[in-house]
This record gives C-alpha cells, structure tokens and sequence, in this order.
C-alpha cells in the first residue's frame, strides 16, 4: 500500500514495527485523548478504522478491505484490524 | 389501502411497469401507518420479477483520496479537510480483496477508484488488475473510475469488466447542491457510452443529501428512465470534514418508504443495498429492506468505512430463505 503504486521500502519497514506505548491522540479525530473519553468517536469506530496515529497524532495511511483494514504510521508502524 | 398502492399492485406487481414521479411521490410520503404495507408490496414485486435470489457483491478502493473533484458526501475529495490520505492498492493486495469477497459466496467484485476519471496509470494498474484476478479469482469484475471517454469504455470491455459503476448521486435539479466541478449530464454522457458498450450498467445514489422528497422522487423517475441494470441505494454517512458532515443521518421508515418507492418505480432492476445501511436502518431495518423490494448488498466493509461482517449478512439471507445468486447464473 502506498501513495505512489507499489510498496516503498518505507512502507515495508513501518509495516515491521510494534506499537508498544498507550495511545495519547484520539485514532478517530485526532484531538488529545488524555483529557477524557471520546464516546462518540468510540461509537463511530465501530464501524470505521482509525485515521490518526494514537501516538504521535499523524494522519495515518488507510487501506480499507472487504475483510479488514490496514492503517500505517510513517513512524510508528502498521496496524491491522 | 391507499389508493397509490392499489394503483401499484395492478400496474407494477400486474403488468411490471413501474411507478412515475407521481406516483414515487405518493409511496414516498405515504402515512407510517401504510408503510408496511408498501414495503410487502414492493416484495411480491420483488419476487415476482426478480425472483428470490440476492446478488452479494463486495467493493475495494484501488485508488483512495486526493480527489479533484467536490461531491459534499465524500470523504475522499482532496477539497476538503478530511483525515483520508491519498493510497494506492497494490495488485497483489487487489487480488487478496478479490479472493475474500468470493470467498463469502458473491458473484461481484468492484474494483473503485476516486477520481474524475482515470488517466494512463489508473487504466494501466486497471488492466494488470482485472487480468490478475481473472487469472486467479472465479468472480464478476465491475469497475467504478468516475467519468470516462469512449476510448476508456471500449478499454474497459476489452479487459472484461462486465459492469460499470457510476452515480448520478442525486436528481438533476438537486445535483449542483451536491457537486460543482462537473455536471449531471457529464456523469449522464457516461452511463450512455457504458450502456452503448455493452457492460451492464450501474446507477444509484445517495438519499440524506438535503433533497427534499419530492426530489427523492425526482431522482427515482430518471433512474427509471435510465433504466440501469442495478441501482446501488446508498444512505448519506455524515463524513468528518466535508460539507455535509454535519447532516442528520436518514430517519429509518424515510429509508424504508424509499426503498418500497424505488422498487414500485423499477420493478425489474437490482436494487441493492450499499453505504449508510448499517447507521440508517440497523440490523431490524436492514431485515425489513431485505423484505420490501431490495435484492441485492454489498458484504463486508466499503471504501473508507466498515460494514457488518459478511457472515451477518449471509446468516440473515439464510433466515429469509432467500438464496444467494451463484456465479454461474450471472454468466
């Protein structure tokens, strides 16, 4: 998955990363997520993928499949759900 | 009975010819009290001119985001501050989608991709697609790529797409409420190459715009008149950062008075059950759709949101003694 047609080594590289520390920014809106619960952005999720990083608030690379999604932070890595 | 649904038993369940504008407007804005019985009459219709089988069809994004044009619904427009970023499907990942949609039992698969039509790359990345999945994927190809020239038309046949999307979204009137950087009757010049070519041709829209009823009812009549081979029935998902985000999402029995309407106007067509369903209608009312004239859904997720898991939607086919549609009889 990229911008540009096939895999960068970017793309491959951030796919192999671990996301290892608690989520700061809200994955849905992007806004502080340490501030309180976002209860309508915790619905809506059920039935979108997450578009920001929870880490470092990046927009995030989305790949919507008919079975899944595929969501990708140049920093910290992919996540799959 | 109200005198429109008499009407509509003898012309549309009778004769098979469908409601006119008028008589759209009068389903449309029956009392509640008679919408169940509109709903079982668009069914009879359904079932005698359709017949009981559902077409499933899955969709993928080949190319998401960064869209030139401005469609207010769409989260994918460049225009607009959503969060969606601009990614391309690679083939092998297309060919994975492919292989997961079959896997549910559907005859389609829609390769999608945002854009005003598709240049050199996107026809390229098209042409090794379809060969791929050809090649390892027993399923339907269509394609939807926004507006296309003959030359693309006559491309998309050589490749073996059988069936090709493309909204008018919403009635002529009301469209340039909707869409200002290309016209209704660009998007019209479309379905008649399409139609001329060959592929069967797909056409719906989107209901929760801001259109009033009456041209609800409008969009039904020239839906008829175009007279598409399926007609996707989409309910407006309010999308973070777009002009129409804020938008109230359709009342259930609005969307159920829409769905008998545009089954009375359009007997013999597939209308299927596309994007929205899940937030306007719920579980209770996407079985009542299933029962009021719809033949067709989208399984699985769509192009930036997520459905229900297709095994909901397959489990439910099976409680209704409704069949999925096998490959072979759309060959």
């Amino acid at each position: 998955m990229t911008d540009a047609g096939d895999p960068t080594d970017e793309d491959r590289t951030t796919r192999s990363a671990v996301l290892t520390s608690a989520a700061t920014w809200c994955d849905r809106c992007g806004a502080d997520a340490t501030a309180g619960p976002h209860p309508g952005c915790a619905a809506a999720r059920v039935l979108e993928p997450p578009r920001y990083c929870g880490h470092c608030r990046r927009r995030m690379k989305v790949q919507v499949l008919p079975v899944g999604w595929a969501a990708v932070c140049v920093e910290h890595g992919e996540r799959r759900g | 009975m109200p005198e429109i649904l008499d009407q509509a038993r003898t012309q549309v369940l009778g004769d098979g010819v469908g409601l006119d504008q008028a008589g759209v407007l009068a389903v449309l804005t029956l009392p509640d009290e008679h919408l169940t019985a509109a709903l079982q009459l668009a069914h009879e219709v359904r079932m005698r001119w359709c017949g009981p089988e559902v077409e499933v069809e899955g969709i993928v994004s080949l190319k998401t985001g960064g869209c030139p044009e401005d469609c207010h619904f769409c989260s994918q427009s460049g225009l607009f501050t959503s969060p969606v970023r601009s990614v391309w499907l690679d083939i092998p990942s297309l060919v994975e989608a492919a292989k997961q949609t079959a896997a549910t039992g559907a005859s389609e698969f829609c390769i999608v991709a945002a854009v005003r039509g598709p240049d050199d790359r996107l026809m390229k990345q098209m042409r090794e697609g379809v060969a791929a999945i050809r090649a390892e994927v027993d399923i339907q190809v269509a394609a939807s790529l926004g507006m296309l020239s003959q030359e693309q038309v006559d491309d998309l046949v050589e490749m073996g797409v059988h069936r090709y999307n493309h909204n008018l979204e919403t009635c002529r009137s009301y469209f340039p409420n909707v869409v200002t950087t290309h016209s209704w009757e660009e998007r019209w010049e479309t379905l008649r190459m399409v139609r001329e070519s060959g592929m069967e041709v797909c056409c719906g829209g989107i209901l929760g715009l801001g259109e009033t009823v009456e041209q609800r009812a409008e969009f039904a009549a020239q839906l008829a008149e175009l007279d598409p081979h399926e007609v996707p029935l989409n309910f407006l998902n309010p999308r973070p950062g777009t002009p129409l985000g804020d938008r109230p999402v359709v009342e259930g029995k609005d969307a159920l008075r829409a769905i008998a309407a545009f089954r009375l106007a359009m007997p013999r067509t597939i209308l299927r059950y596309a994007g929205g369903r899940e937030i306007t209608l719920g579980d209770l009312g996407t079985r009542d759709g299933l029962l009021g004239g719809i033949n067709a859904v989208i399984v699985g997720n769509y192009l930036t949101t997520l459905g229900r898991p297709a095994t909901d939607d397959l489990k439910l086919l099976d409680e209704l003694k409704m069949p999925v549609k096998a490959l072979s009889a759309t060959l």
